[in-house]
C-alpha cells in the first residue's frame, strides 16, 4: 500500500504541475492576476512530492522486498542508516530526491516570495512547475521507483559497499539541494525575461536562493572530495573525474552568478549577463545530472548506461535549456543596462571575476567533453586528465585568487583612492612566503610555490575590508565575504602544501618490519581477521611514531558478500600539521603485505577552507535575510504609525 | 549585447546536444587495442620452466610459421579452464609456446601433468619482466606472432571454446 500511495502522490503532483503550466500561459496571455491559485497549487504540488519521497524512505527503512527497487539496492542485514541512505543511492531514488527538492523549492518560493512582482512570480512558479513536469514524466514513464516485484524476493541484493559510508548519507542530498536550488534562479530569470521585468528587485529576490544553493554546492563538493580521499584509498583529494567536474561546473557558474548578481542588485547593471548566468548555472546542473545518470562518460562513478533513460534526460535538457536560451536570445536585446561605471571600480572588479570564472568553467567543460567530441569527429579515443586541468586552470585560479584580495577594496562606480597602499602588508607577506620556500625547499614545483605565495598574500588581503573600521559594526554580509575569501586562502594553502610536501611510501612488509615515511616510522605489527554486520575484513595493525608518542592505525581490506566486493578502508590519523594515511593491500606468498603510507602535511586545510567558504556564504545569507526582515518590520511600523 | 552574442549560448547548446546524441546512438567501445600490434616481439631469453622442455627466447618465435604465445601460471584459476582449449588448438596444428609467470618448476610440472601439455617450449618468467615488456597485465593472455616475430594480435583473458575459430582466423591471417 505504501508504494502505491507514493506512486499516486507522484501522479497527482504531475497533474498539478501540468495545471501550473496552463495557469502560467493563461497569466502571460492576459492581464488576469493568477498569483493566488498559482501559489496554492505550487504548495500542494510540493507537499505531494514530499509525501511520495517519504513513502520511498519508508519502504527502504522497512526493507519491503516486494518493491523492485528495494530488492535491487538493499539488504536486510544492512545497518539502518544505510538502508535509509540507500533510498537515494540508486538511479530511481536519486531522481525522485531531485524532483522532490525541485518541487519543495517551488513551494518555498510560493510561500515566502514577497519582493518579486506578481506577474514575474506567476511566470517563475510556472517555469519551476514545467521543469518538475518533465522530471515527473521521466520518473513515471522511464524510472518508476515504486514498481512492485511479484512475487516478493526473499532477500535483497545489497548496496555497493563503497556507498556504505556516512559520506553517502549526506553527500548526494547536499549536492542535490545545491543543484536544484539553482533551479529557482533559473525560473526567476525565465519569469523575469518573460515579463520583461529584469531589475534590481529581481536580483535582490534571486540572491538568497543563489547564495543558499551555492553554500550547499560548496559543502557537497567539499564533502565529496573528502569522501573520495578516504574511501577510495588512493590518497588523492580531486581526480578531475567527469562526475566531479559535473559538480564543479555548476559551482563555478553559481560563484560567478553570486558576484554578478550583486552588481545587478546594487547598481542595476550587467542585466543580460546575470540572466544568462542564472540560466547557465542551472543548465550546468542539468548537464551534470545527465552526465552522471546517463553514464555517457567513462568515470569512477560507474553507473549503468541505459540508452532509453539517457535519451529521455537528454530530451529534457535540450527542451528546457534550449527554450531558456531562445528566450534569452530574443529578450536579451530589450534589457537596458543600468548605471554606467568606470574602469577602476568594484563593477569592473566583479566583471573580471566573472570573466575568469567563466574561462575556468569553459576549460573544465571543454576538458570534460573533449574526449567525446574527438571520438565523434575522428574516431580517436583519448582521455583528458589532471595534467591538462592543473596546468590550464591552475594559473588562472591563482590570478583569480590574487584579484580576490583586491576586488572587495574597490568602491562602486569609480575609485580614485590609492589602492596599493592598503595591499602593501599582504603583498609583503606573500613575497616573504615566496622567499621562505626558495630557502627551505629550493626544488619545489612552480605551481605549489606560487600557490603558497598567493595563499599567504590572500590570507592577509582577505581581512582588509574589516580593517580601519569597527569589525563588530561591519554588516554580516561583509563578514561573510571576508570569511569566504579567507577560506579560499586556507584551501589554497592546503592544496599547495599537499602538492609540495606529500611523502609516499609503497612497500611489502612482514609483521615486525618497519617503514619510514616523512617524519614517521611505521612498524607493521600484525594482521587479524575481524567482522562487521555485513562484511569480514583483514585488519592490519600499524604502530607509528615520530620520535615520541605512539599512534596505532588499523587499515582494513574488507570483503562484502552482497554484492561480493573488496574495498580498502584506509586508516587515517589527523594531527595539527597533517595526516598519516595508511592502506593495507594484498599479501604475497612469503607472508608479506603491501602497505601504502602517505604523510600529507596540512592536507586538512583543503577541506577546512571549503568549510570556511561555505560558512562565509551562510553568514552572508543570514545577513541578507536579517536585513530584509528588519526592512519589512520598519515598513510595517511606519504604516502602523501612519494609521494610528 | 549584440545579436550574435545573444545566440551564442544556444549555438553551444546545439553542439553539445548533437555530441551527446551521437554518444547515446553509438555506445562507447571500451576495448583497448594492443599497443604492440604490428611491432616485433621484444627481445628476451628465458630459462626453461621445466627441465624436460627447451628454453624460450624471442628468436624461437620467428621461425617462418605463425605461433601462439600463451602467458600462464600454475596458480592461475582461469588458466586451468584454458588448457583444454589450448589442447584443441594444438590438435588443429597450432604451435603454442608458453611463458610461466612467477612460477616454480614443480608447480608447473604438476599443473601440466594433471591437465595435459599443449606447449612446445615453456619459458620461466619468475619476475614478470618479459610479461611486462609484452604489455601484458595479467594471466592468462595470448599473443599471435607471425613467422617474422611480429605481434599480430593480443588476447586478454582465457581463450574460450567460442573464440577458437577467431584465434584460428588470426593465425591464418598471420601467415
Amino acid at each position: 500500500m505504501i508504494a502505491e500511495a507514493g506512486l499516486a502522490a507522484l501522479w497527482l503532483a504531475a497533474g498539478l504541475a501540468a495545471f501550473q503550466f496552463i495557469l502560467m500561459i493563461g497569466a502571460l496571455r492576459s492581464e488576469v492576476g493568477l498569483v493566488r491559485p498559482m501559489r496554492s497549487v505550487a504548495v500542494v504540488q510540493g507537499v505531494l512530492t514530499i509525501i511520495a519521497f517519504a513513502m520511498l524512505l519508508l519502504v527502504f527503512a522497512t526493507t519491503d522486498l516486494s518493491v523492485a527497487l528495494v530488492y535491487e539496492n538493499s539488504h536486510s542485514a544492512k545497518p539502518f542508516i544505510y538502508k535509509v541512505a540507500g533510498t537515494w543511492g540508486n538511479h530511481e531514488g536519486s531522481m525522485l530526491l531531485w524532483v522532490t527538492i525541485l518541487a519543495a523549492a517551488g513551494a518555498w518560493l510560493a510561500i515566502f516570495s514577497k519582493r518579486t512582482s506578481e506577474r514575474t512570480l506567476v511566470a517563475a512558479l510556472g517555469s519551476q512547475a514545467t521543469l518538475a513536469l518533465g522530471f515527473y514524466a521521466f520518473l513515471l514513464i522511464a524510472s518508476n521507483p515504486f514498481a512492485r516485484l511479484n512475487p516478493a524476493a526473499p532477500e535483497g541484493q545489497g548496496l555497493n559497499p563503497l556507498l556504505q559510508d556516512p559520506g553517502l548519507a549526506f553527500h548526494p542530498p547536499t549536492l542535490y539541494v545545491g543543484y536544484v536550488g539553482l533551479s529557482i534562479a533559473f525560473s526567476l530569470a525565465v519569469g523575469a525575461l518573460l515579463t520583461n521585468q529584469v531589475d534590481n528587485k529581481l536580483a535582490q529576490a534571486m540572491r538568497p536562493w543563489v547564495l543558499g544553493a551555492w553554500i550547499f554546492l560548496t559543502l557537497g563538493i567539499t564533502a565529496g572530495s573528502y569522501w573520495a580521499y578516504y574511501e577510495l584509498g588512493w590518497g588523492g583529494w580531486w581526480f578531475w573525474d567527469p562526475v566531479e567536474n559535473a559538480s564543479l561546473m555548476p559551482w563555478l557558474a553559481a560563484t560567478a552568478l553570486l558576484h554578478s548578481i550583486n552588481v545587478l542588485a546594487a547598481r542595476g547593471a550587467l542585466k543580460a549577463w546575470t540572466m544568462m548566468l542564472a540560466v547557465i548555472a542551472f543548465s550546468m546542473s542539468m548537464v551534470g545530472t545527465f552526465l552522471v545518470r546517463s553514464g555517457v562518460l567513462t568515470s569512477v562513478h560507474a553507473f549503468a548506461i541505459d540508452p532509453e533513460r539517457g535519451t529521455f534526460l537528454l530530451a529534457l535538457l535540450a527542451i528546457y535549456v534550449g527554450a531558456a536560451f531562445i528566450l534569452f536570445a530574443l529578450r536579451g536585446a530589450m534589457l537596458k543596462e543600468g548605471a554606467p561605471f568606470e574602469l577602476v571600480s568594484r563593477e569592473t572588479g566583479l566583471v573580471i571575476n566573472n570573466l575568469l570564472l567563466s574561462v575556468i568553467l569553459v576549460i573544465v567543460f571543454v576538458g570534460t567533453l573533449y574526449p567525446l567530441f574527438v571520438e565523434a569527429l575522428s574516431g580517436e579515443k583519448l582521455s583528458v586528465g589532471a595534467p591538462y586541468f592543473n596546468s590550464v586552470a591552475g594559473p588562472l585560479a591563482l590570478i583569480l585568487a590574487v584579484l580576490v584580495g583586491i576586488g572587495p577594496l574597490l568602491a562602486w562606480r569609480r575609485d580614485k583612492r590609492p589602492l596599493f597602499k592598503q595591499l602593501t602588508i599582504p603583498a609583503l607577506l606573500g613575497v616573504t612566503a615566496l622567499v621562505i620556500t626558495f630557502i627551505v625547499v629550493p626544488s619545489m614545483a612552480i605551481l605549489p610555490r606560487l600557490g603558497l605565495m598567493v595563499a599567504t598574500y590572500l590570507a592577509g588581503a582577505a581581512i582588509l575590508p574589516l580593517i580601519g573600521r569597527n569589525p563588530l559594526r561591519a554588516p554580516l554580509a561583509t563578514w561573510g565575504m571576508v570569511v569566504a575569501h579567507f577560506g579560499i586562502a586556507v584551501s589554497l594553502c592546503g592544496m599547495a602544501m599537499n602538492a609540495a610536501f606529500t611523502e609516499e611510501r609503497l612497500g611489502i612488509a612482514r609483521p615486525g618490519d618497519r617503514l619510514n615515511v616523512g617524519p614517521w616510522t611505521v612498524e607493521f605489527a600484525d594482521v587479524t581477521p575481524t567482522a562487521g554486520k555485513n562484511w569480514t575484513a583483514l585488519e592490519g595493525k600499524l604502530r607509528a611514531t615520530r620520535g615520541q608518542g605512539l599512534v596505532i592505525l588499523k587499515p582494513q581490506t574488507r570483503f562484502y558478500s552482497d554484492p561480493p566486493t573488496t574495498t580498502n578502508e584506509a586508516a587515517i590519523e589527523t594531527f595539527w600539521n597533517g595526516q598519516l594515511y595508511t592502506v593495507i593491500g594484498k599479501s604475497d606468498e612469503n607472508g608479506g603485505w603491501q602497505l601504502r603510507l602517505w604523510w600529507k602535511p596540512f592536507v586538512t586545510l583543503i577541506w577546512a577552507g571549503g568549510a570556511l567558504i561555505a560558512l562565509g556564504g551562510a553568514l552572508a545569507l543570514a545577513g541578507r535575510l536579517w536585513r530584509l526582515r528588519r526592512r519589512r518590520r520598519q515598513a510595517e511600523d511606519w504604516r502602523q504609525e501612519r494609521y494610528a | 549585447m549584440s545579436r550574435a552574442l545573444r545566440f551564442a549560448p544556444l549555438a553551444i547548446l546545439l553542439v553539445l546536444i548533437s555530441g551527446l546524441v551521437w554518444r547515446l546512438a553509438t555506445p562507447a567501445d571500451t576495448t583497448i587495442g594492443s599497443k604492440l600490434d604490428g611491432k616485433p616481439i621484444p627481445a628476451f631469453n628465458l630459462p626453461a620452466a621445466l627441465p624436460t622442455k627447451p628454453t624460450l627466447n624471442s628468436a624461437d618465435l620467428a621461425t617462418g610459421q605463425p605461433r601462439l604465445v600463451n602467458i600462464f601460471a600454475s596458480w592461475c584459476v582461469p588458466c586451468i579452464a584454458e588448457v583444454k582449449v589450448l589442447q584443441q588448438l594444438k590438435a588443429r596444428g597450432v604451435h603454442i609456446d608458453g611463458i610461466a609467470v612467477r612460477d616454480r618448476p614443480d608447480d608447473v610440472a604438476n599443473f601440466l601433468a594433471e591437465r595435459g601439455n599443449p606447449y612446445e617450449r615453456i619459458g620461466s618468467d619468475t619476475q614478470s619482466q618479459v610479461q611486462i615488456s609484452l604489455g601484458s597485465s595479467g594471466v592468462p593472455e595470448s599473443f599471435v606472432v607471425d613467422g617474422k616475430g611480429i605481434i599480430r594480435y593480443q588476447h586478454i583473458g582465457p581463450i574460450t571454446d567460442d573464440e577458437v575459430p577467431m584465434i584460428l582466423a588470426k593465425l591464418e591471417l598471420a601467415k
